[in-house]
């Protein structure tokens, strides 16, 4: 009996021991509740980014823009420190998925090489998108220079605090796993923290691949 | 789907050993849900206040001083705030969702208990960020609770300089704390329900949070990207929201925003807000009713529908609040359709509500009498919602008192009297006492009475042209006199209500002292939280064991059966004896 069979029936023909969930007890283990947890926070992340893609996306197409409004550029190229960057996260995701398997063979080893190499990695990631700020401040094209900056501030900014509330979470996970914590528990903690890390990269990718598509605004806002 | 009771939690629940850790910092829901409760009417009795003091001022314009058109810009911004999310959202969600789901789903707790409590206190700290703004240089933004650029961010709007920061901070730091709630309550219904407790089992309190706690998620979101662009725009000189501009003649520096954008995002967010607000009134009001007229809920299966149907439809009115934005009027025609459509299956949770009452054996107890209210009161709200869900209809009643009268039949009065009957229909098992009927008569006559002298009116207003969020009204040829006694007559009507709601804390605070001891399920109900062994409920809920579950929750007046109600924990082979 699917979800739909479920939520059609009439409950009150049936009392007693409801036969579907004495089934189920004998059966297969549940989803864990911080698993179930973590995939309910990507649907609230993914429509917050959504929109912003989508505000993104409609406003470089000129769309509720006032007209009369003064073009503004600034000379400018599309900073090349950000390839750097996405290298860096997609190293990040791989190390995580080290991290997990060497835990799936009980290699104490590996797994903390993993641990301590995601969480470095994903540092750099921070640190580089910084330096990346920095230098386009340097060069002019602060957040209040083009549409397309703020933007990509806000873009790249709001991520960051992504990846940098999952490194606090990396963090107890490292010192849980190190410090000998219950197996179960390690594992469901590795395995989470990897499922965000591959999250927060499909949102990279994908607000990466916007900026892109627009890195010629990155000297203008308004044609 | 899981049906254990945190079954993959290998931790035993978290035992508090210091009257700190139990009473403070507690991860009990219990206590989260009455630190949530008393915080959301402690500041919505604030709210309350600002809404009197704005009634002064309509009601008799120049009399009072200390009332300038600043500041009652800024009360009623504050009001408008405070009652839509710090009071009404924080006190269904997190006060009555907090204490509701673990016992009526037969769990010991939420699933995440140290991020439920940590959810109450981040949203204290939102609370104080939003009161620190009557302190600031400039006081609170007066920019409505809407908030709409480009104003309220410009010269000229009250609290333009620290209160609209605080405010869009207060309301970030807000949705981080509904998230963390939001997730626990939805996680708890999906993993722990107890054995038996399907979900077409569940109350339907419980599917009413449940579905509205998703909404939020899904909706808050966009509230939290128009706030944030709004405060680059305000502290960083962002165009996101801002137009080129010229203000108190000098040119900005703001240059390609556009003001519709918040307007969307805002309203995206704004139209599932109230259905956040509505729907776990709904639930409620369908278990109040059940439960003190002895009758299973009429169409069980459809009210669960209604409860989805209307929540996955809210996603899709959201510009009926903009009609008058100068949009395509192919625009308003979508939006005015799903607006009808999603009256469909609001009125059939109406219908099924009479129907629950049609030859029931009604109880005109306080908390019947609050629901039954609630049912006058929101169909006479949702009717006047069709009115303006016209898109010719709403042009004219646009922005005036007619659809301030609209919005606080169904979201200040309605949800307010539910959660009234909520209030005394679950106190005997909070505190494990009676209160005063007599004074909850008192209260609820007053009060219900009251809210129709107050709110009547106020269509009549409407029509006449009468615009909201004024100070003052001046002398105009189209409002006539009568208006003017029509203000007075709503003034007083809205303090005598004010001040009655005294007679319910005073209830609710001697009894919890002095009043007669309850029993566990004075009501005789049916649903698992009034099962407990001890009343009221000790950490950990149920004792040694779980809660079987063997039925659904509306085993009223069961032809057959020994007493009018079966609990949803009796077996079968039990109810005979």
């Amino acid at each position: 009996m699917g979800i739909v069979g479920r939520l059609t029936e009439k409950s009150w023909l049936t009392p007693g021991l409801d036969p579907l969930t004495e089934a189920e007890a004998q059966g297969h283990r549940p989803l864990p509740s911080a698993a179930v947890g973590l995939r309910l926070y990507f649907g609230v992340a993914t429509v917050m980014f959504l929109l912003i893609a989508m505000i993104f996306v409609m406003r470089m197409g000129g769309h509720g823009v006032s007209t009369g409004q003064q073009p503004d550029w600034k000379p400018l190229s599309w900073p090349q420190l950000l390839w750097f960057n996405t290298a860096v996260l997609v190293l990040s995701s791989a190390a995580w998925e080290w991290a997990r398997a060497a835990r799936r063979r009980g290699q104490l080893e590996s797994l903390r090489a993993g641990l301590v190499a995601a969480g470095v990695l994903a540092l750099g990631f921070v640190a580089g998108q910084l330096i990346v700020w920095r230098q386009l401040v340097d060069a002019g094209c602060g957040i209040t220079a083009t549409t397309m900056s703020a933007f990509f501030y806000l873009i790249t900014g709001l991520h960051g605090l992504h990846v940098l509330g999952g490194l606090t979470v990396w963090g107890r996970t490292t010192a849980k796993a190190l410090g000998g914590g219950a197996a179960a528990q390690v594992a469901t903690a590795v395995d989470l923290c990897a499922l965000y890390w591959h999250f927060l990269l499909l949102v990279w990718l994908a607000m990466f691949g916007l900026l892109l598509m627009n890195a010629d605004r990155m000297t203008a806002v308004i044609r | 789907m899981a049906y254990t009771t945190i079954a993959d939690d290998t931790r035993p629940l978290h035992h508090a050993k210091t009257w700190v850790g139990k009473y403070v910092w507690s991860q009990d829901h219990k206590v989260i849900a009455l630190q949530y409760s008393g915080t959301a009417i402690a500041v919505g009795v604030v709210a309350l206040v600002l809404s009197d003091i704005m009634r002064l001022q309509l009601g008799f314009p120049d009399t009072f001083k200390f009332i300038t058109p600043s500041s009652y810009l800024q009360y009623m911004t504050m009001h408008g705030m405070i009652m839509v999310i710090y009071l009404l959202t924080a006190l269904l969600l997190g006060g009555f969702g907090n204490y509701l789901i673990p016992l009526m789903i037969g769990a010991r707790d939420m699933v995440f208990p140290f991020v439920n409590m940590l959810s109450y206190w981040v949203y204290l700290l939102a609370v104080l960020v939003l009161m620190a703004s009557f302190f600031v240089p400039g006081g609170p933004t007066g920019a409505g609770w809407t908030l709409y650029p480009p104003q309220a961010i410009l010269e000229g709007t009250p609290g333009r300089d620290w209160g609209i920061i605080l405010m869009l901070v207060s309301l970030a730091i807000f949705i981080v704390a509904f998230t963390m709630g939001g997730l626990n309550y939805v996680t708890t219904v999906l993993q722990a329900r107890t054995r038996g407790m399907t979900l077409m089992r569940m109350p339907c309190t419980i599917w009413g949070i449940l579905v509205a706690t998703i909404l939020g998620l899904l909706a808050f979101p966009a509230l939290f990207v128009g706030a944030v662009m709004m405060m680059l725009d305000r502290v960083l000189g962002t165009s996101f929201f801002m137009p080129s501009l010229v203000s108190m003649g000098q040119q900005t520096g703001y240059n390609g925003g556009s003001p519709i954008l918040f307007q969307h995002l805002f309203w995206f967010f704004g139209h599932p807000e109230v259905y956040i607000v509505a729907l776990p009134a709904f639930g409620i009001v369908s278990d109040l009713i059940s439960c003190h007229a002895r009758k299973n809920i009429f169409g069980y299966r459809m009210m669960v529908w209604a409860i989805v149907v209307i929540g996955v439809l809210s996603l899709f009115v959201w510009a009926h609040h903009m009609y008058v934005s100068g949009m395509n009027p192919y625009f308003g025609f979508f939006f005015a359709t799903s607006t009808l459509v999603i009256a469909v299956p609001t009125a059939i949770k109406v219908y099924n509500w009479l129907l629950t009452l049609w030859r029931g054996d009604i109880h005109l107890r306080v908390p019947m009498l609050f629901a039954i209210g609630f049912i006058f009161t929101f169909i006479h709200g949702g009717l006047t919602g069709l009115f303006l869900g016209n898109v010719s209809v709403d042009v004219p009643l646009s922005d005036t008192f007619f659809v301030v009268g609209h919005f606080h039949m169904v979201m200040g009065v309605s949800p307010i009297l539910v959660i009234f009957g909520a209030i005394y229909h679950w106190y005997p098992k909070i505190t494990g006492r009676m209160w005063n009927a007599t004074l909850g008569k008192i209260h609820f006559w007053i009060t219900f009475l009251g809210v129709y002298a107050i709110y009547l009116p106020m269509h009549y207003l409407g029509f006449l042209g009468v615009p909201r969020r004024y100070y003052a009204l001046g002398e105009t040829a189209f409002i006539p006199p009568s208006a003017h006694v029509a203000n007075e007559v709503i003034t007083v009507a809205a303090l005598i209500v004010g001040v009655t709601q005294l007679v319910f804390f005073y209830n609710m605070i001697w009894s919890f002292f002095k009043g007669p001891e309850a029993g566990g399920n004075p009501w005789g109900a049916t649903s698992l939280e009034w099962q407990t062994p001890q009343t009221p409920p000790a950490h950990g809920n149920w004792g040694p064991k779980l809660p079987v579950v063997y039925r659904w929750a509306y085993d009223y007046s069961v032809p057959g059966a020994p007493e009018d109600f079966i609990p949803q924990n009796v077996p079968p082979d039990r109810v005979t004896t």
